[in-house]
């Protein structure tokens, strides 16, 4: 099977039509493990990787977990609160810590970007971006192209809404940048006081009215709301917001018949998505959480063996 | 006589000169320039090829003492300005304690006297410890020796409290030197909110946190008839706000930074701190326009904003490192290759910008060489080809973001009141 010639996966930005693909086909064949009675691969069997998490993370973490040890690789587990960096020690010297100790590819997840940038730079190891702040999530994306190409069949030509908080959201632009390159229509939607500046020159139309996002939508995919990122108040209340931009049965008429609703998690049941949609027929959620494992093992299967690569240049 | 320069291409915007001369300079103040002094100097330079200009003046740099000089001391930083082309500076009142009183006023001279071979002029804080609550002492500080007041770094929110600086530096005549931000507005930022911020996911510094202060700045100087200076002016608003003003007869003045001439926030993309710095780098629009008012004369001054830190504070996350780069062993090679060899401005033009003006506006007895002025002279060599590396800095810091940029043009020499204060 052909691989990642590059060492990193720090972002969808850098990744070209070709790979996406080669990921997502990667991960569908994958997938099957999860079917089987003994749902283990010896693919990475004696690579080391290490799971460096600075910011609290149970989904992210235990899926990556889990394609990890389908694969067969050694894991260290290394989460902020349980390591020096509470002593003071510094990002780069934690990372040259555990780069000595030879690990082939280093799982992180920062509250600031570009920190997998930094560590890039630093280390032999592949880094692979579990989110960094506000910028990418580049293995949400793969998820979710892979969840919609299975129920879709393809990407290209979907009109694809991401609704709620863009601002604060890494799912947000990874979400578009990926399904912008693989041909689909992407819309963005939340109060205009949540879009960033200039979001359309990543590849989306941008609207504040969620009727005009849903409108004949193949896919919708809710955002939440990030409370925790927020330094000011950006809407009123959560009681408008709700009233505003929140997904209801009602609402979800306006979408195509066939529409799929989606979730990155976690959900804030009642703030941007009713519990009967969540729940209900549409819903492709939990289909998410299984193929994150199967879009993770792909990430990690096409990485191994690119470690002391050169970093690949930002495309921008 | 002490010192002659021979054959320099002296250019002196404040005589209308430039011409290939002598220059004469004897008890350390200019005492003749003539085609040819048939004196014998005590100590004579050939300056054939070279231009011999009025001493370069840096007025926006830190130079970290007292407080931090891991990252740079007053030596080791007017060693640096002096290696940079650079006869004087202006030290803003940042440190640790902040200069906020006669004391450290006196401390940073004394310390001056001791180490520096070029001229040091603080600047003193508006308000106490630059808190933008209650005025510091200004009238103290300026006895003892500040040449303007400035909270940079943590500017006036408050615009009464401004108002009342303003009203009260008339006292003394000196400008009122705002690093203008909205610190509200900016939001925690670590660069320009745009474009490229959103591609970064990094929080975004509004450009109006800028321009809103410009312009309230200006408005309290046509009302207070104080001198208002616009430290490291960086959008095209700001500078549209500032021509305004000028036409109307505020007083106001502004200066550039060399980088807010050549990098954009386009540069980020690298996640380098080394493009970390307040204010941030802007668009491209904002460059160009920048560009044009340094051409044009709008832009009195470039400065360098000159902000040692060391490797261990920018080594971080980007939203996590400090602003600022090291500036004063760059910017006059940048001026001279990146505008002056391209034709964007004359070497003349140069010479108000970094020596003039700066005088002018700090109302420095430097800036000229006329007849009796104080001997300070910057030499320049047009033709020299080097390469920027940081390993050779004089400065305690090397957080810059030209590393490796190869560069025609730079110093060969700064002489100040007649002393050589550094050669190539």
């Amino acid at each position: 099977m052909a691989s990642l010639r590059q060492k990193d996966l720090l972002g969808i930005e850098q990744l070209s039509v070709e790979e996406i693909r080669l990921i997502m086909d990667t991960a569908d064949a994958l997938a099957q493990v999860a079917d089987r009675p003994v749902k283990k691969v010896p693919t990475l069997r004696g690579k080391t990787v290490i799971n460096l998490f600075f910011e609290p993370s149970t989904r992210t973490r235990s899926s990556f977990e889990l394609a990890e040890k389908r694969l067969s690789a050694d894991i260290l587990n290394f989460t902020a609160s349980t390591s020096s960096v509470s002593k003071g020690e510094t990002l780069l010297d934690t990372a040259r810590n555990l780069e000595s100790m030879a690990p082939d590819i280093i799982v992180v997840r920062h509250a600031s970007a570009g920190a997998p940038h930094m560590l890039s730079r630093e280390c032999r190891s592949s880094i692979v971006n579990a989110g960094d702040g506000m910028h990418e999530h580049p293995t949400q994306a793969l998820l979710d192209a892979l969840t919609v190409r299975q129920v879709k069949g393809r990407l290209e030509q979907l009109k694809i809404a991401l609704i709620g908080d863009i601002a604060h959201s890494r799912v947000a632009r990874s979400d578009t940048l990926l399904f912008h390159k693989m041909g689909a229509e992407v819309w963005v939607c939340g109060p205009p006081s949540l879009i960033p500046w200039d979001y359309s020159r990543l590849g989306a139309r941008v609207t504040g009215h969620i009727e005009e996002a849903l409108d004949a939508a193949d896919v919708v995919m809710m955002l939440r709301v990030q409370h925790e990122r927020q330094t000011e108040a950006f809407f009123p209340t959560t009681r408008e917001y709700y009233n505003f931009y929140g997904l209801t049965r009602e609402r979800l008429r306006l979408a195509k018949k066939d529409t799929i609703v989606m979730h990155p998690g976690p959900m804030n049941r009642g703030v941007e998505i009713d519990s009967d949609v969540a729940d209900g027929p549409s819903s492709v959620i939990l289909l998410q959480v299984a193929n994150g494992i199967a879009a993770r093992m792909a990430v990690l299967y096409l990485l191994s063996g690119n470690a002391g690569l050169k970093p690949r240049k930002q495309s921008r | 006589m002490q010192l002659i320069l021979r054959q320099g291409r002296i250019v002196d915007p404040t005589q209308k000169l430039d011409r290939v001369m002598d220059l004469g300079i004897d008890d350390g103040r200019v005492a003749e320039i003539a085609p040819r002094i048939r004196k014998k100097g005590r100590k004579e330079i050939d300056a054939r090829g070279l231009i011999v200009a009025p001493g370069f003046i840096d007025m926006h740099v830190h130079l970290r003492e007292p407080g931090r000089e891991d990252s740079e001391t007053i030596e080791s930083g007017t060693n640096a300005a002096a290696r940079g082309g650079f006869t004087a500076v202006a030290c803003m009142p940042n440190t640790q304690p902040v200069n906020d009183s006669e004391a450290v006023t006196s401390f940073i001279l004394e310390r001056a006297r001791e180490v520096s071979k070029i001229a040091v002029h603080p600047i003193g804080a508006i308000t106490k410890g630059s808190q933008g609550e209650t005025l510091a002492e200004i009238g103290e500080m300026y006895r003892a020796g500040i040449v303007g007041i400035s909270d940079d770094g943590r500017p006036v929110q408050n615009s009464q409290i401004m108002r009342r600086a303003m009203e009260y530096s008339r006292l003394f005549d000196i400008p009122v030197i705002d690093h203008c931000e909205d610190k509200d507005l900016a939001a925690g930022g670590s660069m320009s909110e745009g474009y490229y911020s959103t591609l970064l996911g990094l929080r975004g510094i509004n450009p109006a946190a800028e321009e809103l202060q410009v312009i309230r700045d200006i408005i309290l100087a046509r009302q207070t008839g104080a001198r208002v200076h616009i430290a490291h002016l960086s959008t095209r608003q700001s500078l549209a706000a500032v021509m305004r003003a000028k036409q109307e007869g505020i007083q106001v003045t502004c200066e550039v930074t060399p980088h807010h001439l050549l990098l954009t926030d386009a540069q980020v993309t690298s996640y380098s701190t080394n493009t970390k710095m307040n204010p941030p780098l802007r668009s491209q629009e904002d460059v160009d326009e920048l560009v044009k008012g340094l051409a044009s004369g709008n832009i009195d001054a470039v400065a360098s904003d000159h902000a040692p830190h060391n490797a261990n504070d920018k080594m971080l996350e980007f939203d996590r490192a400090p602003f600022g780069i090291v500036g004063l062993e760059t910017s006059v090679s940048l001026m001279l290759d990146r505008f002056v060899r391209t034709g964007i401005i004359s070497i003349s033009r140069l010479v108000q910008l970094c020596s003039v003006n700066p005088a002018r506006i700090l109302k420095l007895e430097r800036g000229t060489l006329a007849k009796a002025a104080w001997a300070d002279v910057t030499l320049l060599d047009p033709e020299l080809d080097f390469q920027v590396s940081s390993e050779d800095f004089l400065s305690r810091s090397r957080n810059t973001p030209y590393e490796g940029w190869r560069l025609r043009g730079g110093p060969a020499g700064t002489i100040v009141k007649g002393k050589v204060a550094w050669s190539r």
